[in-house]
């Protein structure tokens, strides 16, 4: 019998604070139409000061097993992709495996920057397909705005802080078609966050703040994911107008049009959330993938292409029948 | 007219939207109002009409319609 990896719930959290274009536009130079114009962005969450990323994962994981109707003892496995973790150690998934109050799983952290809910729902298919593990919860939470540095004003307008969640439980039925990811550490320059508590002599004045070549990142970022469309298709013999949703990445409005238009795909079909939310990292594609399902856009049968890409560079595909 | 200027007055009139005639010492933030963004999509686009890739360093000499009609003219078909 063939295995797949099904998806029976999804979950999402966004903290409470809203915070605006104009806002950002206060405190450094900028404006909300440079900004709209050049990401597509109007405002992003922000976590409260009490919030952690395995909090915000907690509320996205228990809404993904809520929607599921599972007893949370049924997970055999947590992942959980953040690029800010509570702790160096222990994982996140660990402190989120105590915090769902389960005694009998496996919970650790991935870490591939936005590229990582991707990763780890890979990681999560080749367990589900393996016969390793039956039912898998997979978390992406970020809280990048700890992360950036609020006096650039390059990239402290990108990014927002969420939580996404997905249930995944081994079936006879499709679920997950294909997962794809790639990595190349080629780019370390162009896309980073150091960290200072690794710091050597030789970078020991750098902040722990992101630094990003936006242009560069683009143009790596809207070729790349083309091929990976290309890619995943490929792999599955379909065509592109077997996609009913592209569920991509939320970094850029700009990024996730040139990408929609190298695929010839109409924007109608692309699933946005980063007006109001900004680049969530490795939330983004699960809260995405979440809000469209919660408002019945995206339907039981159809065919949604998740795409990611993020810094080292990293970038990945899964194709779902959901 | 040349075919690789019509070629390249295409691209710079669709990635821009500009409607007029485009004049040839057109720079694309100046006069045609790209932004940082716009310039580099547009070197993508020239990339994928004359087959070639044009490094980083390259690209952001490349900042008028007549410069981009020379790189093309020296480097591509």
């Amino acid at each position: 019998m063939i295995r797949y990896s099904k998806v029976i719930g999804t979950g999402g959290y966004l903290p409470e604070e809203i915070r605006t274009n104009d806002h950002i536009s206060q405190t450094v130079d900028t404006s909300d139409s440079w900004i709209y114009e050049r990401t597509g962005i109007k405002s992003r969450r922000i976590a409260g000061v009490n919030e952690t990323a395995s909090s915000m994962a907690e509320i996205a994981a228990r809404q993904a097993i809520d929607a599921a109707q599972i007893d949370p003892e049924e997970i055999d496995l947590i992942i959980v992709a953040t690029g800010t973790p509570d702790r160096v150690y222990p994982s996140t998934g660990c402190l989120l495996q105590q915090r769902l109050g389960i005694k009998k799983c496996v919970a650790f952290d991935i870490q591939a920057a936005c590229s990582g809910s991707i990763f780890a729902l890979s990681i999560a298919d080749q367990y589900i397909k393996s016969g390793a593990a039956r039912k898998v919860l997979v978390v992406g939470s970020e809280i990048c705005s700890r992360v950036v540095d609020w006096a650039d004003r390059s990239t402290c307008i990108l990014f927002g802080d969420g939580a996404g969640a997905l249930l995944l439980s081994s079936s006879s039925e499709a679920g997950i078609l294909s997962t794809h990811i790639h990595s190349d550490g080629e780019y370390e320059d162009l896309l980073y966050c150091p960290n200072p508590q690794a710091a050597t002599e030789l970078n020991k004045d750098e902040s722990g703040f992101v630094k990003m070549r936006g242009n560069e990142v683009f143009k790596v970022a809207v070729n790349t994911l083309g091929r990976i469309v290309d890619e995943t298709l490929a792999a599955n013999n379909m065509k592109k107008s077997d996609v009913h949703w592209l569920v991509p990445h939320q970094a850029n409005i700009r990024i996730i049009a040139a990408t929609a238009k190298k695929l010839k795909m109409s924007m109608d079909h692309v699933v946005l959330t980063l007006e109001n939310q900004g680049n969530t990292s490795s939330a983004s594609v699960l809260l995405a993938f979440n809000e469209a399902i919660r408002d019945g856009r995206i339907q039981r049968g159809q065919v949604v292409l998740l795409e990611a890409f993020g810094a080292g560079f990293t970038w990945g595909s899964a194709l779902i029948k959901y | 007219m040349s075919n690789i200027e019509e070629r390249v007055k295409k691209i710079v009139a669709e990635q821009l939207g500009v409607k007029e005639d485009i004049a040839t010492d057109a720079s694309f933030v100046d006069d045609l109002g790209a932004d940082s963004l716009d310039t580099v999509e547009l070197v993508m686009a020239l990339e994928e009409e004359f087959e070639c890739e044009i490094p980083d360093d390259e690209a952001e000499k490349i900042t008028t319609v007549q410069q981009a009609i020379d790189y093309v003219e020296k480097n591509a078909q």
